[in-house]
Parts: C-alpha cells; structure tokens; sequence
C-alpha cells in the first residue's frame, strides 16, 4: 500500500510539471500582450515589457518561473498592480471551495436519498417522480437555473438575496444552482445500482432469514451499491469546479473562477499559470484521492505485492 | 474489511468538519447596517448603493488605469484640477494659477487647505514625486504618454535619447511648499484639462516609501486628499467610500458614504435594482427594450467614437470607391437606434458635435456637416465603379471585431447590410478579445476592423492624429501628403487658434469625404437606471463617475 501511494504521488508530481511547462508555452502563444492598449505606441510598449521582465526569450522567463514556484513565488499580476497571485488566489478560494463543498455535500445526500427512494419504490409515482427530477437537473444548464432562481426566488418573491456573498442565506440559490447537477447524476447511478444490489442472491439469502427491512437496506443493499458513487464524486468535484464560474458571475460571488476567465482574456501570464496551477492540481489530487479511497473500500480491488489476500 | 472501513468513515467525517469549518470565511464582518430599499439608514445617513463590475485594478496613479480605477482615484485624491459636472475644468487643490505670456510656463498656487488624511498639507513636492515616477523606467505609468507637453518628458521615455530614464530633466518644478512651476514643450490650450487626469495626481513621498511595495495595496497602505476616504476594500467583492470631513471643499460634498458591490452580470444588476439593494443600474441593449419608457431610464454620450478601419495594405482596399462604397452603404442611423439603443448617435465624423466650441461660437462639427452621408443606391454605383476598376466580380473581407454581446450585433449588423447592399460582397467577422485584437490590429493583420477612439482632452487632434501617416496607431497604411501636414502643425504651432480649427476641420474632410479611410460608425452611448431620489450623478465623457456633487434626496 505505501509503495503505491508513492509511486502514485510521483506521478502526480511529474504531471504537475508536464501541465506547468504546457500551459507556460501555449499561454506565450496567446496572441496580444498584456501590455495592448488603444493608447500605448510600440515603444511604450517595450517599455511596459522590460518592467515586467517580459523581454527575455521564453526559455530564460521559463526557467526563472520554474525557479520561483519551487520557491512558492507565483509572481505579480498585471492586471492588478503590485498584487502578488498567491494573494488573489488565496482571497477567492475559500469562497468557491465553500460554494463547491456545499453544493457536492447537499447534492451527494439529496441524490442518494432520491436514488434510494426510487429504487425501493420501484415503478410507483416516487419513482418516476424522483427520476423526472433527476432528468430536469440534468438537462437544465446551471446558468438557466440560476437565472430563474435569482429572478423568481430573489426578485419577485424576495425569500432569498438576489446576489454577493455575505452570509448563509446568500449561499443558498448558488448551492442550489450547482447542487442539481449533483443531485441528478447521483439520484440516478444510485437508483440503478440499488436495483442491481436488491436482485442479488444474498439480498434474497438475507431476506430469507428473516432479517429486519431496514438493517437489510442499510448494512447489506446500500454498503454495496455506494462503491460506485465514490467514482463519479471525483468527476462530480471536478464539473463543480467549472460549474461555479457560471454560477459566481449569476450571484456576484467573489470566487476564482470568474478570474481565470479574465487573467486569460487580458493576458495576465502569472495569474493564468497560478489558477491553472492551483485547479490541476487539486484535480490531481481529487483522483488521488479517489484512487485511495477506492482501495480502501472496495474489497474486491487488491493490489499486488503487498497487504492481506482477500478472502471475500 | 472492518479496519478500511473505518479509515473510510473517519476521513470522510474529517473532511466534513473541515469545509464546514471553512464556511466562517464567508460570514465575516457583516455590515451593521441594514440594506433594504427604503434604506433605513437614510434619516440619518446619505449613503449610495453602487454596482462595480469587477475589481479595482490599481488605485496608484502610475497604475494600470481603467474607467474603474480612475473613477475610485477621483473621488478620493484630488490633483490640480478636476471636471465638473459639465465636463469643464475646475481647481482642485489651487488657490489659483498664472500662464506666462508664450503659454509655456505654468505657476500653480497650491490650496493650504488641501490636506491629506494624515495631515500634512499637499505640496508642491509631492506632484513632482508623482510625475517623475510615472516617467522613471522602472515605475513607467501606461498613461506616461500624456506627459507628452511637458518638456523633456517625451525625452524621458525614448530609449535612444540621452535624456532616457532622466527623470530629474522633467520640466517641473517646486518653487517652495505650495508654488509648483510646469514648463511646456509646446504651448497646448488643453494643458489645465490634461492635469484632470489621474497620472498627474500627487503623492506624498514620505508615505508612499514608507509603505514600499504594498502602497496602494489595501485600504491602510493609502492616503487621500480628495472628497472621499476609501475605508473597506474586500477585493473582487466590496469596497466603501466615506466622506472625507477635512477636505478643503467638504462643505460642498452631500454624500457620507458609497457601497460599492462587484456584480459581473447586467441581469443581476437589473435584478439587484429590482429589489432596491443598489440605486444605479447599468443596461445593456436587451434591456432598454423593458426600461426605455421607464422614468429612472436615463442616457449619457460618452466621449468615445467607434469606426471601422479599411486597410489598405490589401490591394483592394486601396480603391477609393471601394472604401466610399463600404462608407455609405450601410444604414448606421438603425444600427444607433434598433442595434445599440442607448443613446448612440450615428457618426457621419470622428469628431463629434459638442466636442469642440470654435473661438466664434460655432461648433467644430458645423463646417464639415455629415460626411459621406449618401444613398444605397450611390453607394452600389461607387462599387461597382471600383469593382470594374479592380476589374474582379467578387470580394470577401474579413472583419475584425470585439467579443461583448453588444459591439457583436453591431458587426451582425454591418455584415448583413453590406452583403445585401453591395453586390458580390462577403463579409466573414472575427471576433478577438480586446487585447489579441488590437495586437491583430497593430500586426495589420485583417481587412476591415470594428475599432475605437477615446479622447483625452478636447482637442480634434486627439481623434484625427491616429491616422497621421507616422503615427503609432495608423494601423491601415493611410497616407495623404496634406493631411499629415495639418496634423504636424496642428500639434506645434498654437498661435492662430481659428486657423488652426479651420485647418483641422479640412483635414477631417480629407480623412472621410475624401478618402474614407475610415467609415465612422457612431458615438457610443450608455443608458442606465438611476432610482429618483439619487441627484446629480456625474457621467463624464471618459466613462468615469464623480460623486462629489451627488445627492440623495428622499
């Protein structure tokens, strides 16, 4: 188990390099330079350029970029004056992790409840109920939701804010917006899981020895049926990430996502590199994680040359 | 089994105590008033409720300047003078200033007044700090260039001069504390309105090199003298402006504070107007359709004139017919009214009516009327002319343009004209984010370009000078002998100022009746919802925003 958790962890690392040396070419070949304005000549320009140590060749600005990330420097912004990126990024993340966290937690417990649910009440009103819900949120794009939960639910009845971000209530309609997607996929992976787990023998073995309902679902169907969700919830975590920047320019949140979006439109090199960075990184670390976890509790995946045979 | 088990349960009971632990982050310091409609802070307090779309991007005066951070830099530090409501120029921290008999010399009596928040007074010293800063090599402010007048300055900023990085050959000056001394290269009448600009405001040394590389950072590493204290900025979020009580003009300031929230989207802004939580709304062109007839709806021109370069590096652009055809054959009377519906005004100029009085009273725009204002039908006879001069049946330009939903329905809207009004036209339209298209631009990489103009002062050679032929931003190879002539002169020689008007006014001619060099599409407008009870909010030309004047009056 250790070996593979630090071979895995190198790889990681070797990605993260591959990804930086990627993202700092191909971002040089963006064309335009931070710098163009309606209003400065070309030799203003240069001017601008030198300042920011923009006039070396690529390959010395590189090696340079490298050397100071080791250090934990992400450089200076151009479109915020003298703003360090680890300020910038370090002032909006927790606002979108909080959004994320709570849209993927709330999501992962509705859907699991609606999933099971619908499989237990197999081919009744609940079930194609819970599964109309399921297919709305799924072919809804967030951006409409939130749209109509901002107006209806903000405006016109007034229940919630319309938009920023100063305290629970304001995260509501957001966590809502991002949540159905969650909501929708888990509802139905475990809906269909759950029926699977019910139709095996040991359901029916365990039925048979007259085994209280409840305790059978609990311990026996939905123990089994999870193994799967714990897949989708690294993919899940991941469309969250892109699903916030939507949802954080509906409500005015002052998250990362919007920032990327706009580093990259004024060729803002350190904060483009910094925000790449930062999110390939904890999507490698979300697989990582998953990875883990997966050993963890599925007992029918065994590595290797290490730890107990399985038995079960 | 068992033991994986718990590993799982106990990490995953880990993780969910840490984000909810997380969630504090985002309840901190909640305002203690209450912001509803009504406002109930309102019997006693004045406060505005203002939308920003985005975050503050430098409040240094040598910084990276947009309509945002120049509008905050004006309402809290205050320079030698400042616009008004009527975009005319007015003192700011002068008692008065003197012009020697050449034009060339300029004495400002700085105000004792004037002090900044930690209350030392503003001194003469501290815009010469300023200034030479914001020409040093390694502090270059992206405005540098509107220190042209001011002599040594273009020196200054040229790397084969001698004089490069000189910042000490800057021709200003502090006679003693409160007296600053300004030499002119050249005589400009708009030096006074030059010095609104933020680039020219002062800072204090002593602060700001006490502060080092956090100055202008956050809300403790900034002082001010203007009407306004800048007293909470969460960035990307929120900031505050409050009332400055020892401003030398406090008695004239009604406002005590300003909220101003970052909201990224206008359908939320509408939304936020909705439901009162802020007092300005602005639209975009899918809203004026709701709010148009609405009494809070209001319009204001700004200063900014849109055209479309031809580019006459492609051979078929350099046909004069061709480019007259292009000019005329489009309807930019609906573009202004159905397309954009903000309070556009179709361009048939570069300079716009009210820009510039004439020493007689008579408006720069009068002499020269609409240029190339014709009919489809002469438009489709200039083509054809230049299409058998050319001698070809078929043309397909590109055309270049902006990414926003608006400035993209105008192109729409170009394109679907021109290809239904002139003939064997193709019309394929890219569109670039700003900055990677003006690098196309700069590259002379297109056809035609969707493009723009913003004015520093009012003065005609501020538009008509992009298209002298040596000119940094003539992106499209125009050239005409007698043109650059008039702009040369125009810029050196202000001794005959009705001569001078005359002589620009031809040169206007030449650039579009004659040449069409470019075809003027229209003067940009904006059009906003401002709740009744919010008076005297100040719109300047320049997309800018003063609030010094504004009131609210419930």
């Amino acid at each position: 188990m250790k070996k593979y958790i630090f071979s895995r962890f190198g790889y990681m690392l070797f990605t993260f390099l591959l990804i930086a040396t990627f993202t700092f070419f191909l971002m040089h070949t963006l064309p335009g330079s931070p710098f163009n304005d309606e209003r400065l000549s070309a030799a203003q320009k240069a001017m601008m350029a030198k300042r920011y140590g923009l006039d070396e060749p690529l390959a010395v600005q590189y090696f340079k970029y490298l050397g100071n990330l080791l250090a934990g420097d992400l450089g200076v912004s151009f479109q915020f004056d003298g703003r360090s990126v680890t300020s910038i990024i370090g002032e909006r993340i927790g606002v979108s992790a909080v959004l994320g966290a709570q849209s993927l937690i709330a999501g992962t417990v509705l859907g699991l409840l609606l999933g099971i649910v619908a499989a237990l009440k197999h081919n009744t009103f609940l079930d194609y109920g819970s599964m109309i819900i399921a297919v709305l949120g799924l072919s809804i794009p967030n951006f409409v939701f939130a749209g109509l939960l901002q107006y209806w639910v903000g405006v016109r009845l007034q229940w919630l804010p319309v938009a920023f971000w100063e305290g629970f209530e304001y995260s509501i309609l957001p966590t809502i917006a991002l949540a159905a997607f969650v909501v929708a996929t888990i509802a139905r992976f475990m809906r269909n899981e759950m029926l699977d787990v019910l139709g095996h023998d040991y359901i029916v073995t365990a039925r048979a020895k007259g085994i209280r309902e409840s305790l059978l679902i609990i311990r026996h169907a939905l123990r089994n049926a999870m193994i799967p969700i714990v897949t989708i919830l690294g993919p899940l975590a991941v469309s969250l990430m892109t699903g916030t920047l939507v949802v954080e320019q509906i409500f005015s949140i002052p998250g990362l996502g919007e920032q990327f979006v706009k580093s990259i439109l004024t060729n803002d090199y350190p904060v483009i590199m910094g925000v790449t960075l930062f999110y390939s990184f904890f999507f490698i670390l979300i697989v990582f994680v998953v990875d883990i976890l997966y050993v963890l509790i599925d007992p029918r995946i065994r590595l290797t040359g290490g730890g107990s045979r399985a038995n079960g | 089994m068992k033991w994986n088990q718990r590993i799982f349960g106990t990490s995953l009971l880990a993780g969910m105590l840490f984000l909810a632990g997380c969630y504090g982050g985002g309840e901190a310091e909640k305002d203690d008033s209450v912001k509803t409609g009504d406002g109930a802070e309102s019997n006693d307090k004045k406060v505005l409720y203002l939308a920003a779309g985005g975050e503050i991007p430098s409040l240094k005066t040598n910084g990276p300047m947009d309509g945002l951070s120049q509008t905050i830099l004006q309402n809290v530090i205050e320079g030698l003078f400042r616009l008004d409501q009527n975009d005319q120029v007015v003192p700011g921290v002068i008692d008065d200033y003197k012009v020697s008999d050449d034009g060339l010399t300029y004495t400002f009596m700085l105000n004792e007044k004037a002090k900044w928040s930690n209350g030392d007074p503003t001194t003469a010293n501290d815009f010469v700090y300023a200034w030479k800063k914001s020409l040093h090599p390694d502090t270059i402010a992206p405005q540098a260039y509107l220190y042209g007048p001011i002599k040594g300055a273009n020196e200054i900023q040229d790397p084969d001069s001698p004089s490069y990085g000189k910042v000490e050959e800057l021709g200003v000056q502090a006679l003693d504390d409160l007296t600053l001394e300004v030499q002119l290269e050249n005589a400009v009448p708009y030096f006074t309105e030059l010095l609104t600009n933020p680039v020219f405001y002062p800072q204090q040394e002593k602060f700001v090199e006490e502060q080092g590389d956090k100055y202008a950072l956050e809300v403790d590493n900034l002082i001010y003298n203007g009407p306004f204290e800048l007293t909470e900025w969460e960035h990307d979020s929120k900031w505050t402006l409050e009332k400055n009580e020892d401003y030398w003009d406090e008695k004239n300031v009604s406002l005590d504070k300003i909220e101003f929230r970052v909201t990224k989207d206008t359908a939320t802004e509408v939304n936020l107007y909705e439901t009162g939580d802020i007092d300005v709304a602005n639209l975009s062109s899918e809203f004026i359709d709701v709010y148009e007839d609405s009494d809070e709806y209001n319009t204001s021109l700004k200063s900014e004139v849109y055209f479309l370069r031809m580019n006459q590096k492609k051979d078929e652009l350099k046909n004069v017919n061709i480019r007259k055809a292009i000019d005329m054959a489009w309807d930019k009377e609906q573009a202004s009214k159905s397309i954009l519906k903000n309070g556009s005004i179709p361009a048939y100029f570069l300079v716009f009516p009210g820009f510039v009085e004439l020493p007689d009273g008579a408006d720069f725009r009068d002499a020269n009327g609409d240029l190339n204002k014709g009919t489809v039908e002469e438009a489709q006879k200039l083509w054809q002319k230049g299409l058998n001069e050319l001698g070809v049946q078929k043309l397909t330009f590109e055309m270049l343009s902006y990414d926003d939903e608006q400035r993209k329905s105008v192109a729409e809207f170009m394109k679907n004209q021109l290809e239904k009004n002139l003939p064997g036209l193709t019309i394929k339209i890219n569109q670039q984010p700003n900055k990677q298209k003006l690098e196309l631009e700069a590259n002379q990489d297109y056809d035609l370009s969707y493009s723009g103009w913003r004015n520093d002062v009012a003065d005609p050679v501020e538009f008509l000078t992009v298209f002298q032929s040596d000119g940094a931003y003539n992106w499209q190879d125009f050239k005409d002998d007698r043109y650059d002539e008039i702009l040369k002169k125009a810029q050196t020689d202000f001794t005959d100022e009705m001569g001078r008007y005359k002589e620009l006014q031809e040169a206007e001619n030449i650039l579009i009746g004659e040449e069409a060099a470019i075809s003027p599409l229209y003067q940009a407008g904006s059009a906003r919802l401002i709740k009744p009870y919010v008076k005297g909010l100040t719109a300047h030309g320049n997309s800018t925003f003063t609030y010094k004047w504004t009131t609210i009056e419930k």
